[in-house]
């Protein structure tokens, strides 16, 4: 196999919260070790306040690593070569309310990263370059002089995108890119996301919460508990066999659309809610909602181990 | 033939804005029997919440029911007073919201809470209703309920504030409970618990449950008979079956096309085209022809009565119209 695109060893990002007149560290990410390829879809799942975003973020330097290195093409992200880097590397975000400026078109929303980066000699190429993208992601031209309040949100989020391929990017941190966006808005931006990867070879780390559209999207998926990745393997064979029994439930709870299938299944219910992450549970951080936790999870934290073809889990029971 | 527990008949809910009258809800009827789990799915500005919110008659200042009956024991509420509504709330009908972390009231205990509708709607009073705001806490599966009565919303998670509203709503036990996207702000595991809640109660309790959503995972999941709304009509209507796996509207066969599919995840989407309507802005035919794929000239000058499929489906689309007329069955 080639060298992955995105290397990330040994992340970790800590967050320190003051109680009182201690200050906690919050273990938003909690030594995370992944990798991206080429041109591939990486699906990253996890509840709210599992770190997620942080993870997405933290790769692009909008936060400072408390520890950990991250590569792209083999050369390391560092705070010095961040703005070069983020010619390469680009970021969708969630709300496509509050990630555009009002008060600036379209074109200048779509032109600000050709500025940044000088890409664009003169006004009359820069003019040219934002239409092309505006048509990559379904825009017409006469959008251009309006502002973002002008769209519905759908469309927003098509301003969003085309403002992260302006620099022509290798790879896109997506977080929570449709989740804002109604069920038949969201399939128009699904395969948007896919036309494009298939064009231009663009890389995602695909965040999202939609187990079903990260499925849908993704060629592999990790999931994250509590700050760490608990499994990560190809998404039809996590779907198909989970290993981890905090993906086994997670996978369980997805409602499924399909009325015989959905009321046929089995939920695997979880007890409980999920641990303050300023007080994390010793060990493993799942076992305090595990039906399998034993004494030696408690001591000890698991880490990833290969279970075959790429399967890689983190846990001492399964 | 029995009485129906609730019949909305030929609904009409408008707001009056400063940019015009916005109807909301257009002409929608809908029965609800007893013990029934009824399904509302649709958009964003589709009129479903805006329905529920009729029934309860707690629509925000400039919205009024502008015309249609709203029946509950064969009694129409829909001209019922403020007072009269009063009684109506929570006793016979209750509704929980999307959002648990704002539909609480941050400077009040859960148990005042609790209390304010049990002390409102029955004769028990003091040490009484503590007693039923704990049994109550116990039934939505709270631990400690004891202790969490004397808590406040904040120091409880965003499931367990769900748990909570359910507690209230079921606090005069309701024949008719309204949940207006109850899972929509929770976790997928958090979900499932509030889910299975629901499910269980609704069996020990046989109130008749309706479930706003937009998520078809959780009407599959969830209901007997489900309705489709767009653009403040209903669409079509039948038992979970018939719309999951004979949908005869566009706009549902539009939206079940457009969720990844189970069975085949690699399978490209297929989106609904162009963009919600603007209810500003209302075609004079069906809601849907501006996006459909099969809108026809009739589509656009007239609007579709419903058609009966059989006798467990209904569905406004001229399509069916047409295939009646040419004999064949529709969509093939």
């Amino acid at each position: 196999m080639s060298e992955p695109l995105i290397e990330v060893k040994n992340l970790k990002m800590y967050f320190p919260v003051r109680s009182g007149f201690k200050t906690l560290q919050l273990k938003a990410v909690d030594d995370v070790t992944f990798d991206v390829g080429r041109g591939e879809t990486l699906g990253l799942v996890g509840e709210s306040g599992c770190g997620k975003t942080t993870v997405g973020r933290t790769l692009l330097r909008l936060y400072e690593p408390t520890a950990g290195e991250i590569r792209f093409n083999g050369e390391p992200v560092t705070g010095k070569n961040i703005t070069a880097m983020r010619k390469e590397m680009q970021m969708v975000f969630q709300d496509p309310y509050s990630s555009l400026d009002p008060r600036m078109t379209v074109e200048d929303i779509i032109g600000e990263p050709l500025d940044v980066h000088h890409l664009c000699a003169n006004r009359k190429e820069r003019r040219e370059k934002i239409l092309e993208l505006m048509s990559y992601v379904g825009l017409n031209a006469e959008h251009a002089r309006r502002y973002a309040h002008e769209f519905s949100g759908g469309q927003r989020q098509r301003i969003g995108i085309a403002r992260a391929l302006a620099v022509d990017p290798k790879f896109i941190v997506c977080d929570e890119p449709v989740s804002a966006l109604d069920v038949s808005i969201q399939a128009q931006v699904i395969n948007m996301f896919e036309d494009l990867q298939e064009k231009l070879g663009v890389a995602y780390l695909f965040i999202a919460h939609d187990l079903l559209v990260v499925h849908h999207i993704s060629k592999r998926i990790a999931v994250m508990y509590l700050g760490k990745i608990v499994e990560i393997a190809d998404s039809d064979e996590l779907n198909e066999h989970p290993i981890h029994p905090y993906t086994e439930s997670l996978l369980s709870a997805v409602p499924i659309p399909d009325p015989d299938v959905t009321r046929a299944r089995k939920r695997i219910l979880l007890e409980g809610d999920v641990p303050s992450p300023l007080h994390m549970p010793t060990g493993c951080a799942f076992r305090t909602r595990c039906r399998f936790a034993t004494e030696q999870c408690a001591k000890e934290c698991p880490a990833l181990t290969d279970r075959g073809n790429g399967h890689q889990v983190a846990c001492w029971n399964r | 033939m029995a009485e129906k527990l609730l019949s909305v008949q030929d609904l009409h809910t408008s707001f009056f804005t400063d940019a015009g009258e916005v109807q909301a809800v257009n002409g929608v009827s809908f029965d609800l029997d007893r013990g029934e789990i009824l399904g509302i799915v649709g958009e964003s500005g589709s009129g479903k919440s805006v329905t529920a919110y009729s029934i309860m008659q707690i629509l925000a200042d400039t919205g009024k029911i502008t015309g249609g009956k709203i029946l509950y024991h064969g009694v129409d509420i829909s001209g019922w007073t403020e007072r009269q509504m009063q009684e109506f709330r929570g006793k016979c009908c209750s509704i929980i919201f999307q959002d648990p972390m704002t539909s609480l009231n941050p400077v009040f205990t859960i148990g005042d809470q609790i209390m304010e509708a049990i002390t409102l709607h029955t004769p028990k009073k003091g040490k009484e209703a503590e007693d039923r705001a704990v049994e109550l806490l116990t039934l939505v599966g709270i631990n400690e309920p004891e202790k969490r009565i004397r808590q406040y919303p904040f120091e409880l998670s965003g499931g367990m504030r769900q748990r909570v509203m359910i507690a209230m709503a079921l606090a005069c036990e309701p024949d008719i409970l309204i949940a207006d996207e109850p899972t929509t702000a929770l976790d997928v595991t958090i979900q499932a618990q509030i889910l299975e809640l629901m499910q269980d109660l609704q069996k020990k309790l046989g109130m008749a449950v309706i479930l706003v959503t937009h998520d078809l995972g959780v009407i599959a999941d969830m209901c007997d008979n489900i309705v489709v709304m767009y653009g403040g009509r209903i669409c079509e209507r039948g038992t979970a079956h018939e719309i999951f796996y004979n949908p005869r509207h566009e706009y549902t066969r539009g939206l079940l096309r457009s969720i990844p599919n189970v069975n085949n995840m690699k399978k490209k989407l297929i989106p609904i085209s162009g963009t919600p309507i603007n209810m500003l802005n209302m075609p004079k035919g069906c809601a849907f022809c501006p996006r459909c794929d099969s809108a026809m000239k009739i589509c656009l000058a007239e609007k579709p009565e419903e058609l009966l499929i059989n006798e467990n489906h209904k569905a406004a689309c001229w399509l069916n119209v047409r295939d009646a007329f040419e004999g064949r069955e529709a969509g093939k």
